[in-house]
């Protein structure tokens, strides 16, 4: 059962959107698969990003993987709780494991984001 | 995820107890694994803290027997174990005549004519065919590769004996078990199996490898489980087991060592006894000692939490003089840490490493970065 007071992607982050502000983050069944998250590299505020673009990583003891911007934007703020202790990605991935705050430079993107169905749907749940 | 893998993944006794209890499998020399059940941050520390469970069945164990094994061997590994004691275990490289390691491996002795050699899973088929090879026409030298009918089962931690202790197979034989020094093993004849119990491990922590027959190995895991409640038994998966290793050190094939790589090279000097008759590979060893080793692995940290990983570029004044071999984030001491093997000559200085792209300074850290628990491992503190 998948929050339905977001939207989300393919490669499993969320969208929570508010005004013209993004709240992005990975969601449980990334935090899963990822396992114990050790370090994050996200990116500088009041850079620009764009949809699709690889703007840091999670690092896992094992492996790192790239987290892709699901919006456009600029970057207000990122969670320094979570460069911190990067266990609350872990334990918490959809509400105090948010990782970056994006003031969105459009609102089209948003219609190709996935609703909560549909990602349940791409779980195969 | 079962569903995942290749379905000519060799098995052990315990694999359907892994997926039973939320192992995660994963392909490994040929086998499917578990390379985590509820974290590698909490097995990690079940083993620092408490006691853990590996199953490492997929090692490779060959019985060699006969009144020319202790010479034939001896001549084949860096080490000492010809006139070693019934019940001594020696830490050994196996090299090719160019000093390159074709594996790091241990040796038992069993029996005056009985001897166990130990090898990684990922070289069993290499080593198996090496040996076998060697022993084409060697007169008495009989070769045995148990590995198919061999389960293993690693128990470590700071209360491993109190959990191996309680084991019902093994208290008849308790005072043996309880006298075991550090490397050495004990032969037990159990009803109608052999087991071998040895006061070994890839952890740096107290603990023992119980060799049993595969029949025997799943009784032997569920029984563990179940009198360690109390202490906090957790069954431990690769990625922990890989963690646990690099904290104290120890070389995993693959990565500080390999076929292009010397043990003089690799920091397992202390293995090599260069002053044995002979063995193969020495007489290189012997030139690369005398010419100056031309490489060293070192220990690094590196600044902030960014991890360096195997393959990851070192630089000295912007030039590659090596890379790293092995890097994580280490649980226990909470910072980046890195193994890596870099250019004699530079290893003394100023050291940086490219992470995708990005350099950063590198603090020479030696090794162990966590030092073995036990007195009489290499890798413990130094008093």
């Amino acid at each position: 059962m998948v929050a339905d007071d977001r939207k989300y992607t393919k490669s499993h982050e969320w969208v929570m959107v508010e005004g013209d502000v993004a709240t992005v983050g990975v969601t449980e069944y990334a935090a899963s698969e990822l396992g114990d998250v050790v370090f994050l590299d996200l990116p500088e505020p009041g850079s620009e990003i764009n949809l699709g673009e690889p703007v840091g990583t999670i690092e896992t003891v094992k492996a790192v993987e790239d987290l892709y911007s699901p919006v456009s934007g600029e970057v207000l703020e990122v969670n320094q709780a979570v460069i911190d202790s990067p266990e609350i990605v872990n334990n918490d991935p959809l509400e105090a494991g948010w990782l970056m705050k994006v003031r969105l430079a459009g609102r089209s993107e948003l219609d190709d984001l996935l609703s909560a169905a549909e990602y349940e749907t791409l779980l195969g749940g | 995820m079962a569903a995942d893998l290749p379905a000519d993944l060799k098995r052990t006794p315990l694999t359907d107890w892994h997926v039973a209890h939320g192992g995660k499998l994963v392909p490994f020399a040929g086998y499917a694994m578990p390379v985590q059940y509820e974290g590698v941050l909490a097995e990690h520390a079940a083993v620092r803290e408490r006691v853990g469970l590996f199953d490492i069945t997929h090692m490779g164990e060959i019985h060699v027997a006969g009144p020319g094994a202790e010479a034939w061997l001896d001549g084949l590994v860096t080490n000492r174990v010809a006139g070693i004691p019934v019940g001594k275990v020696v830490y050994n490289a196996m090299c090719r005549e160019d000093g390159g390691v074709l594996d790091d491996m241990l040796i038992y002795r069993l029996a005056p004519e009985r001897w166990l050699v130990v090898c990684n899973a990922s070289n069993h088929d290499k080593i198996a065919a090496w040996l076998a090879a060697r022993a084409r026409g060697v007169a008495g030298v009989k070769l045995d590769d148990a590995s198919d009918r061999t389960a293993l089962i690693a128990v470590q931690g700071p209360v491993a004996w109190d959990l191996t202790a309680r084991v019902t197979a093994l208290l008849p034989h308790r005072a043996v078990v309880e006298a075991l020094e550090f490397y050495t093993a004990v032969e037990l004849k159990l009803g109608g199996s052999t087991w071998v119990v040895s006061r070994t491990g890839y952890t740096g922590e107290r603990g023992y490898e119980i060799y049993v027959p595969n029949g025997d190995a799943l009784a032997l895991w569920e029984e563990l489980l179940h009198l360690g409640r109390d202490l906090g038994v957790a069954p431990i998966g690769l990625a922990a087991r890989d963690t646990l290793r690099f904290e104290p050190a120890y070389c995993l094939y693959g990565h500080e060592l390999a076929e292009d790589v010397s043990p003089l090279e690799a920091g397992i000097g202390w293995a090599v006894k260069l002053n044995k008759p002979a063995f193969v590979g020495r007489d290189a060893l012997i030139r690369q000692r005398d010419a100056g080793v031309p490489r060293r692995l070192i220990g690094v940290s590196i600044a902030g939490r960014a991890i360096a990983r195997q393959g990851a570029t070192v630089l000295s004044g912007g030039r590659p003089v090596g890379a790293v071999t092995s890097g994580t984030f280490s649980p226990t001491l909470q910072r980046a840490l890195a193994l890596a093997l870099v250019e004699t000559a530079a290893a003394g200085g100023p050291l940086e490493v490219d992470v995708r792209g990005k350099l950063f300074p590198l603090t020479p850290t030696p090794y162990p970065f966590l030092a073995a628990r036990v007195k009489g491992d290499p890798r413990a503190a130094r008093s």
